[in-house]
């Protein structure tokens, strides 16, 4: 990961080398540390940290009343995030896996995502969903999905997704101060990757997608987990002779497709790539976008790289499921010889 | 106290054999005053609810008799302005005044109840205008009151979502500092209202763990109106619903749903254990409903009419009124107060419903987030041109010829 992608440097600051994992960690116990009403709850977040480690040290730090293990119930957990907000609190729920969010679907959807319309903006909710999302770890059935289009497709839900620790670090503390209910989508194959984290930089606003790498022969639209990938994809191509723009969208509702316009109006040629799966993916919402702002610039067909449409298959084939730097070439490739 | 003669109680001899806690009996007789039966009473729902059915004096009692009877009035009027064509749906609480008058009236003014789309005398009690409560039923929009000013949450149409809401709202409140203090005015409840059919709903079950996991200050009112649409109470529940509590760890009473003196008594008797910090309990008010699920259902297709009309017999207004004439000495010029009472609030809503302004398309738009969003900001702007260029000679609109 370059330098580039970021936060400005500020002054003074402590700069740590970090996981994404601790990124995560770092920005909940700021934003704890900032704000009394800011909660975290879901399974096993105390005393283990969560399964991942996300929560590590917090029950210890702010205590069970602020730290809550909660029952195994995720539409319990989400219900009554909603319930605390409406009583003035700032709810962070962790859903174990992404595969254990669809128990709480109807409160994310139905609750959750419009209680403030339904009240007239009466009542906010400054709720956050984590899932932790995407496959690579080679794991059982339902610890490997991706359901982002779902919860997009929600009016009333923001949804947004780091792909490095920088990132993570800024975005969780944005997605707690957020008047509205935030869907925050953590790639769990990079939850051990590691980067320079500087606490003081001023942080990039959460719903600015971002040119994390640029080039002038292709433009290539990633988040979470496929942004690393695309990054590598680009070294490759470069050492082929073919510079790759890769922009790392970030948030996927509200999208800012603005730099990828800005980029496709240059290169003439867009390739999305999501580990979900191409059908109704956020990939075929940004072509329809582009193709609709930036037609005349086009100079070959939209391509989306993602998951088959197969239910995500065993652990030992997910390498072949999963959209890698080779397909990501393989679509360049095709974009550049229309 | 114990009654086994309720009509839609003998489909199993779980439910036959549960005691259902009376105080008011349908000929409008005080058990809970009748020495006889007090220690049996004392001992189904102990002496704090028992204090505070004696402690009701006759300008309670007839307070509790007017909020029925405006409640009742107005869901008449809401009925009628349906079958006119001025309201979508109504879902009318005909029969279920007496669990919800003597439940909300248990409530503390710092509490906080959560409806589910039937309890308009809920609402009311809390100072609600029944307009507002219309103009959701009439799709101007999802309810126009003032949650935090009545304590009473939106309607929520999705069975059994808000008992979550309403768990998690407590958790806020323990977390508060609001229950234990021994502070009548700082010491917060909060009511989750739901029904017989929602008791199978998991979210339900959910909130049952949670309240009993973090011991939150809910009362669960489930409104046992023995029909979910058209599937009786009994083919969802083997054991009587109140008896579900023991299994999550916390108290469960069946209460004469039809009984407003029990039901006050009993929901305030579990409110100030929410208060004090000691947990939920559920309280199960044994009901019927005498009407169809909504206006667009016809239970004479699920349910024989004899069963209505045995449950006529029991009518919450009835005993109560009876109860008022024959031991307070109210007579007919109080209930015909009452009764103009209600027609002049049923003629003020009639009036409101058929005032109401049309919502804007603007409306739509607002408040679908908190902060602005892009993709709504541009559909809004869009629209707002689209609808500019009809006016302006764009298609025809409303069968009018292009300008």
């Amino acid at each position: 990961m370059t330098d580039d992608v970021h936060g400005t440097p500020g002054e003074g600051g402590t700069t740590q080398r970090v996981t994404l994992s601790r990124a995560i960690n770092l920005g909940l116990r700021a934003a704890m540390e900032k704000e009394p009403k800011v909660l975290v709850m879901g399974e096993d977040v105390g005393a283990l940290g969560g399964v991942f480690r996300v929560t590590e040290g917090l029950a210890k730090d702010f205590g069970d009343d602020r730290v809550l293990d909660t029952p195994l119930a995720e539409s319990g957990i989400v219900g009554t995030a909603v319930g605390l907000a409406l009583r003035g609190y700032r709810p962070v729920c962790e859903m174990q896996f992404d595969g254990f969010v669809f128990p709480a679907f109807d409160q994310i959807t139905t609750q959750l995502a419009k209680m403030t319309h339904r009240t007239r903006g009466a009542a906010s909710m400054p709720v956050v969903v984590r899932i932790p999302f995407g496959g690579g770890i080679g794991a059982v059935e339902h610890h490997s999905e991706s359901p982002e289009t779902y919860f997009a497709h929600t009016t009333g839900l923001r949804v947004v997704s780091p792909s490095n620790p920088v990132d993570a670090y800024w975005m969780i503390q944005q997605a707690v101060e957020s008047p509205d209910p935030v869907v925050f989508l953590e790639p769990k194959r990079h939850y051990w990757d590691k980067a320079e984290l500087d606490t003081a930089a001023t942080p990039y606003p959460l719903h600015r997608s971002r040119v994390v790498r640029p080039g002038t022969d292709v433009t290539v639209v990633a988040y979470g987990p496929t942004v690393p990938m695309a990054l590598r994809a680009a070294d490759v191509a470069a050492g082929e002779g073919r510079s790759l723009e890769v922009v790392d969208l970030r948030s996927l509702t509200p999208l800012d497709l603005g730099p990828v316009e800005e980029s496709v109006r240059r290169t003439g040629r867009l390739v999305v790539a999501h580990e979900a799966p191409t059908f109704l993916g956020l990939g075929a919402e940004v072509a329809a976008r582009v193709a609709e702002t930036c037609f005349f610039s086009l100079e070959a067909p939209v391509l989306r790289v993602g998951g088959l449409a197969v239910p995500y298959p065993v652990s030992r084939l997910e390498e072949e499921y999963l959209p890698d730097a080779d397909r990501l070439l393989d679509a360049v490739d095709r974009v550049l010889d229309t | 106290m114990t009654s086994s003669t309720h009509p839609a109680s003998t489909g199993s001899s779980a439910t036959s054999s549960t005691a259902t806690v009376q105080m008011l009996t349908p000929d409008g007789e005080r058990l809970d005053l009748d020495e006889g039966r007090r220690a049996e009473l004392e001992q189904a729902v102990g002496a704090e609810a028992l204090a505070h059915a004696a402690a009701l004096s006759a300008d309670d009692l007839l307070g509790m008799y007017r909020d029925m009877a405006l409640a009742r009035r107005v869901d008449t009027e809401a009925t009628a302005l349906q079958r006119q064509g001025e309201l979508g749906l109504w879902a009318s609480l005909l029969g279920q005044e007496a669990a919800q008058v003597g439940s909300a009236r248990a409530a503390a003014p710092q509490d906080r109840l959560f409806p589910t789309y039937r309890e308009h005398a809920v609402a009311l009690v809390r100072g609600v205008d029944p307009a507002h409560v219309l103009s959701l039923f009439r799709g101007v929009d999802r309810g126009g009151w003032d949650a935090e000013a009545t304590g009473v949450s939106p309607y929520t149409l999705v069975i059994g979502s808000q008992t979550l809401h309403a768990t998690g709202y407590a958790m806020g409140v323990q977390r508060d500092g609001a229950v234990g203090t021994g502070d009548a005015a700082r010491d917060t409840a909060v009511l989750a209202y739901f029904g017989d059919g929602a008791s199978s709903q998991g979210d339900v079950h959910e909130a049952f763990v949670f309240a009993a996991t973090y011991q939150a200050p809910v009362v669960f009112v489930c409104q046992n109106n023995q029909w979910a649409i058209s599937v009786p109470s009994e083919r969802q529940a083997r054991v009587p619903i109140a008896r579900r509590a023991a299994g999550f760890g916390f108290p469960g009473v069946r209460v004469d749903g039809n009984d407003v003196v029990a039901c006050y008594a009993v929901v305030r008797a579990a409110a100030d254990r929410a208060r004090a910090g000691e947990g939920p309990t559920l309280v199960e008010a044994f009901t019927y409903r005498m009407g169809a699920h909504t206006t667009s259902d016809d239970p004479g297709r699920y349910r024989p009419s004899v069963e209505v009309e045995q449950w006529r017999d029991r009518d919450p207004l009835a005993r109560l009124e009876a109860h008022l004439r024959r031991h307070h000495g109210v007579g007919d010029d109080t209930f015909a107060e009452v009764a103009g009472e209600g027609d002049a609030m049923a003629a003020r809503l009639r009036r409101d419903v058929l005032g109401m302004r049309e919502p804007g398309h603007g409306e739509m738009f607002e408040h679908a987030y908190a902060a602005p969003h892009a993709h709504v900001e541009a559909d809004r702007r869009w629209y707002e041109e689209y609808v500019a260029g009809l006016e302006h000679g764009g298609p025809a609109a409303d069968g009018e010829e292009r300008a």
